[in-house]
């Protein structure tokens, strides 16, 4: 009997709390952590401009293991939480088996598409981003060879490698493109043991611009280049700040938009498929005080240029995983 | 075909950066297995080591509190394997693989609450970090070094540059021989590791000297995991140790449990963990392209073929694994 009181009283305080917490939008981050300096924190940073604009609060919750998933999705959902907004392509398959058992709740997911009615999948073009870093990398080097440093060896990854070759080639088209992914495993996203490795071995084969798309991986390939004088590109947030003078620029990936944007719709969130790309704003090359001296008006003319063209629709930079090959890079 | 190439002094500077840490814990486990008491939580002591350094080298501004504390918290896990495994007479492998989850969650949880960076420590800079040792008249950046000579090319990547524990490290291999072989502790080490109720008999405390075993272990673990997170890189990330500790017990039982071997077994997988992040020089070398993964592989598949028998046989301290017990 007692058991069942208990039982009913936490029933109770659950549907109480589900009263409370209705229409606040709720962010949950994926593996790499809430202040990964990258991916995840960007989704942050825009869930705190909405809260800081609206006066709101959102829920927000950071797994540590890959079980999680689903239950952190069901929980935020039962809470009575709208939108949930997700990061990370690693979401897809726990959000299809939950989507459907709570058709009133929207969800967002980033970098991956769910085909569910009450989803918005908002997917970056990074490899028109990365088209333009790599623009920026082959104007820089001297010695005509410039490296890319992946994560975890998925298409997604190879996007970004194709598309910043792509660039390299649009300016230099003898540049040597030297591309590695630091393994095959979720542990590749976390080993910046194995970055650093990785970017003195570029640097050995003549890389002098570095760019490095690998989450935690990345943070020890901008500490190398930086100690070995070489330049580097950081990755979806604006890390030039890192190692102010030695980071090129940053792919920016505006995951901040998205998940403001999401936030922002609350519960009227337009579901389907988003594209964010160079045109809307969505991937971009970063510049501040940090890097202002080693990009000249020149080179950001250039790079200008290429992002109009791309916006309207001139030039087209080809999409790894439309066919999953590249025709500037071979894996 | 350019097989010299294999030998470019750019991949054996990386053998010898890659290997210290595999070294550092295959030392680490030598002692501990030799004395009857196997390891599998080097990994996990590593981590909390890896954890602890970066910690306390960031707040404190200085990389010798980092390794103290390192050490310190290596110590305290290497008590707790032997209270399980010595005193209260449990499995030791259990309590090896509980040592390596409480340290995997471990780590993050507290490292995410003492500076709210997502599972890491801050970046580490200058004293906070061991710096690498340049020896007189050496190179320091590559892009300086591929200009040089063979010769100098050797020295300033093979020989210079290297961190202090890089050089700790091989200097501990003929220590190690020494104590385990030419002391008198090593061979009641040893003996504890075989017979132990021979020691027993001899009027020697087993427990006393298994105690001292696993605390050597600690104090190697706590080192090497210090290299990790303040010398081979500047901060403590998530699982940083990314399966060196096992790594390291796949080179202890390729070394057949001794000392030189042990070094060599270590720098054949550090050479194949630099090569494997050069594979334009592997196929340059032999004419075709490997897959990185295999490469990757190669040191769990060569601990298969010996653990086979296929290059004479590992046999492993007669007495490991088993609590001792004085009457039965």
């Amino acid at each position: 009997m007692t058991l069942m009181t208990k039982f009913l009283g936490a029933s109770a305080a659950l549907a109480l709390s589900a009263g409370a917490a209705l229409a606040d939008p709720a962010l949950i981050f994926d593996l790499g952590g809430k202040f990964d300096k990258s991916f995840n924190e960007s989704a942050f940073n825009g869930a705190q401009r909405w809260a800081e604009e609206t006066g709101g609060s959102f829920g927000e919750f950071e797994i540590t293991s890959d079980a999680q998933r689903e239950q952190a999705i069901r929980q935020f959902a039962e809470a009575g939480n709208n939108p949930i907004v997700m990061a990370g392509f690693s979401w897809a398959t726990p959000l299809a088996t939950v989507a459907a058992d709570y058709p009133d709740t929207k969800f967002a997911i980033i970098d991956m598409v769910v085909d569910m009615p009450n989803v918005r999948s908002v997917v970056f073009n990074e490899h028109e981003g990365s088209y333009l870093v790599g623009m920026l990398a082959a104007m820089s080097s001297e010695t005509g060879t410039v490296g890319f440093i992946g994560g975890m060896d998925i298409p997604l990854i190879r996007k970004f490698a194709c598309g910043y070759a792509q660039g390299v080639l649009a300016v230099n088209p003898d540049a040597t493109i030297i591309a590695n992914m630091t393994g095959t495993t979720p542990a590749a996203w976390n080993d910046p043991v194995k970055g650093s490795e990785l970017t003195l071995a570029q640097i050995s084969q003549g890389a002098d611009v570095v760019y490095a798309a690998a989450g935690g991986t990345g943070v020890g390939v901008l500490q190398t280049a930086a100690d070995q004088d070489i330049l580097s590109i950081g990755v979806d947030a604006n890390q030039n700040y890192l190692h102010p003078g030695q980071v090129l620029t940053s792919m920016l990936k505006r995951v901040d938009n998205a998940v403001y944007e999401a936030f922002t719709a609350g519960a009227d969130l337009e579901t389907g498929f988003n594209v964010m790309g160079v045109a809307n704003g969505g991937v971009g090359y970063a510049m501040d005080e940090n890097n202002a001296s080693l990009v000249s008006a020149e080179m950001a003319a250039s790079v200008d240029a290429a992002a109009a063209e791309i916006s309207s629709g001139a030039l087209v930079v080809h999409d790894y995983m439309s066919d999953e090959s590249c025709p500037a890079l071979s894996f | 075909m350019d097989l010299l190439s294999l030998l470019d002094p750019s991949i054996l500077g990386g053998t010898m950066r890659l290997a210290t840490p595999l070294l550092l814990a295959c030392l680490a486990g030598l002692f501990s297995e030799r004395a009857g008491i196997f390891d599998i939580g080097l990994e996990g002591k590593m981590l909390v080591a890896a954890f602890l350094a970066g910690a306390f080298a960031s707040t404190s501004g200085s990389v010798w509190v980092g390794l103290l504390a390192a050490i310190m918290g290596s110590l305290m896990l290497s008590g707790v394997h032997g209270l399980a495994s010595i005193t209260f007479r449990g499995n030791q492998l259990i309590s090896g693989v509980a040592i390596n989850f409480f340290a995997s969650g471990l780590t993050v949880v507290a490292a995410q609450s003492w500076f709210g960076q997502g599972g890491r420590t801050p970046q580490l800079s200058g004293p906070a970090r061991f710096e690498p040792i340049i020896f007189p008249g050496a190179l320091t950046k590559l892009r300086e070094i591929a200009q040089a000579n063979l010769p100098m090319k050797v020295y300033s990547q093979v020989f210079s540059g290297h961190a202090l524990i890089v050089y700790v490290a091989l200097i501990l291999v003929p220590v190690t021989w020494w104590i385990l072989y030419r002391t008198r502790f090593g061979l009641r080490l040893r003996a504890v590791g075989e017979n132990p109720a021979a020691v027993d008999t001899a009027g020697i405390s087993v427990v006393r000297l298994r105690f001292s075993a696993v605390f050597i272990c600690g104090i190697l673990c706590g080192v090497a995991g210090a290299y990790l997170s303040t010398a081979l890189q500047a901060g403590f990330v998530r699982e940083m140790t990314a399966g060196r500790g096992y790594i390291a017990l796949a080179a202890l039982i390729f070394a057949k449990w001794r000392p030189w071997y042990a070094m060599a077994a270590c720098l054949l997988f550090g050479y194949l963990q630099a090569l494997a992040l050069r594979p334009d020089i592997l196929q340059k070398a032999i004419g075709l392209s490997v897959k990185v993964q295999l490469l990757d592989a190669l040191p769990y598949i060569m601990t298969v073929v010996i653990l086979a028998g296929f290059i004479g046989k590992a046999i492993p301290p007669r007495a490991g694994g088993e609590p001792y017990v004085k009457e039965r």
